[in-house]
């Protein structure tokens, strides 16, 4: 759709990069967001009375403004810069979930969540003793509500698009049935692999917490989000101590600042938290719906040819309208990270492994996968060079 | 960019990938260890049996000897760079007394395998390897 806009493109000339689910690539503009500012306006934020600091500070809001109307927030100080999905929701735990719950309560999650919003769950399960359930899926990669589990739960983290499955889960239903048998739980959904390819609106969603990182949506590395209700941001402690989260400091005590301050302790990434802006006002440039429907129709091109090699199985749904740019695979015989060295040795970059959802390949019974992910920079002959490539290592492994 | 097609699956690898050497259970082992590599999800272990080996018949007492592999074979799954070293490891270690063993390196071993392997891959390379160090050091 856009190749010409990312200049990894021009510069490697026979890229097939099809990882964007483990990173994007970034945009021009996005590239000289960011050298703008360092060249300049450097500065530090909310601290220098001069015009380049006033100016950086000024970005910094500008940004947090266009990402709390990109996700529909009700507000922009529900937005908090982080530096990733992982850390956002490692706050959730530590500073909501953490202090609020009592030994023998119980959590929930689902089998088919990245690590990083399964492990922090997990760990808080282990320190405070609590009941760790999980929401499993069907063949298809669709998960099954378990009325008991919700009822029950002090608090659920889901998903919105599998990394793995490519599955879109029906959020805005399951948060709705989840209301209405437990009207306390707190819902965290993890927007990482959902914020960059469809339009999500918070408010619709009716999500307690919702976490993403920049660096999946063509924003550079080291910067994400974590959006919270208001009224559930306000009652959290804080995270870390320090510079820039503090209203006063007393020699025996201190009085922190109010959100979104209050998580923003120490420098920002500043450079990060510009290119985010620009990112989102790239993405909504080119449409959120346009861009949903550019990787919806590369996902059903993909899944077509991938359906003829032989041996080969295919996880997670097998419509198009019910995934993300995302698919799973296997070939029989052939072990995922050879797949992908070969794939690899020509430029075809796919990722193989457990993609850092070790429950979810213990639950498929196999140990890894290979993934194949899109981004709006993929045509369709991307997917036609991947198969030949598949083609190919057929034939080294005579499989 | 592109790294020369076959270097990492050049036919040695695939023939010991397809049809891998001392592939097995030891019953009677000394000594076995089991590793995992969480970045593939392979896992291979491994089981060596020790025996003393006289280092001359006419030595007079005391008799003079040091252990050395009898006997070795290994199970596992995994991809082809980390069961075709496994194979080649093994294959290698047969005989060989612990203390030349000991003093078998990482860089012994890629160059064992014969083939250039990517920082990411290093670990499917070595993990027979440091299996098989593990075995050692438990002996
Ligand atoms: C679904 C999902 N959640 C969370 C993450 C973690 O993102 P990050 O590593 O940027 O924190 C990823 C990224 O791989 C992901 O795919």
């Amino acid at each position: 759709m856009k190749k010409k806009d990312f200049p990894i493109f021009q510069n490697n000339k026979d890229l097939v990069y099809l990882d964007s689910a483990a990173t994007s690539q970034k945009p021009q503009v996005v590239l000289d967001a960011m050298m703008d500012y360092y060249k300049n306006y450097n500065a530090n934020v909310r601290r220098g009375l001069y015009p380049i600091a006033e100016k950086a500070t000024a970005k910094v809001e500008e940004a947090r403004d266009k990402v709390s109307e990109f996700i529909n927030a009700e507000d922009p100080s529900e937005i908090i810069f982080v530096r990733n999905a992982t850390e956002a929701i490692n706050i959730v735990v530590e500073s909501y979930t953490y202090p609020s719950i009592k030994e023998g309560e119980e959590i929930a999650t689902t089998i088919m969540e990245h690590h990083s919003n399964f492990v922090p769950w997990q760990q808080l399960a282990i320190k405070k003793f609590l009941k760790f359930g999980y929401l499993d899926f069907d063949h298809n990669g669709n998960l099954f509500f378990v009325d008991e589990l919700i009822k029950k739960a002090k608090s659920l983290a889901i998903t919105h698009v599998s990394n793995v499955l490519g599955t879109i889960n029906p959020i805005k239903e399951i948060i709705r049935n989840a209301r209405k048998i437990n009207k306390d739980i707190v819902i965290l959904v993890d927007g990482a692999q959902s914020v960059p390819h469809m339009k999500v609106d918070v408010q619709d969603l009716d999500c307690d917490f919702f976490v993403f990182s920049g660096h999946k949506m063509m924003a550079s590395t080291g910067i994400g989000v974590l959006y919270g209700k208001k009224k559930l941001l306000s009652r959290m402690e804080p995270f870390l101590y320090g510079g820039q989260m503090i209203q006063e400091v007393a020699i025996d005590r201190s009085t922190f600042a109010d959100i979104p301050y209050r998580f923003e302790a120490g420098t920002l990434d500043i450079a990060g938290i510009i290119s985010l802006g620009v990112a989102v006002d790239y993405l909504e440039k080119l449409g959120m719906e346009a861009i949903r429907n550019h990787e919806k129709k590369l996902t059903r091109y993909c899944l077509d040819q991938m359906e003829k090699i032989e041996g080969i199985t295919l996880y997670g749904p097998k419509n198009a309208e019910e995934k993300g740019g995302i698919i799973a695979f296997n070939i029989e015989r052939i072990h995922p990270h050879d797949i992908a060295q070969v794939l690899g040795d020509r430029n075809i970059c796919i990722r193989a492994g457990h993609h850092c959802a070790m429950p979810l390949h213990t639950r498929l019974g196999v140990s890894a996968t290979c993934r194949v992910s899109f981004g709006i920079y993929n045509e369709t002959e991307d997917v036609d060079i991947l198969v030949k490539g598949i083609q190919k290592v057929k034939k080294i492994f005579k499989a | 960019m592109k790294r020369t097609m076959n270097s990492a699956y050049r036919d040695e690898i695939l023939e010991h990938y397809r049809e891998p050497l001392n592939y097995g259970k030891l019953l009677s082992c000394t000594v076995s260890s089991k590793q995992t590599n969480p970045f593939c999800g392979d896992e291979i272990e491994i089981y060596v049996k020790f025996d003393k080996n006289f280092l001359g018949v006419l030595a007079n007492p005391p008799p003079r000897w040091t252990w050395a592999i009898q006997e070795i074979a290994f199970t596992g799954k995994g991809c082809a760079i980390s069961i075709a070293g496994a194979s080649m490891l093994t294959e290698y270690a047969k005989g060989k007394t612990k203390k030349e063993l000991t003093k078998f390196s990482q860089e012994d071993m890629l160059r064992l395998l014969g083939i250039e392997v990517s920082e990411t891959r290093k670990k499917c390379a070595l993990l027979g390897w440091s299996i098989l160090q593990d075995c050692l050091s438990n002996n």
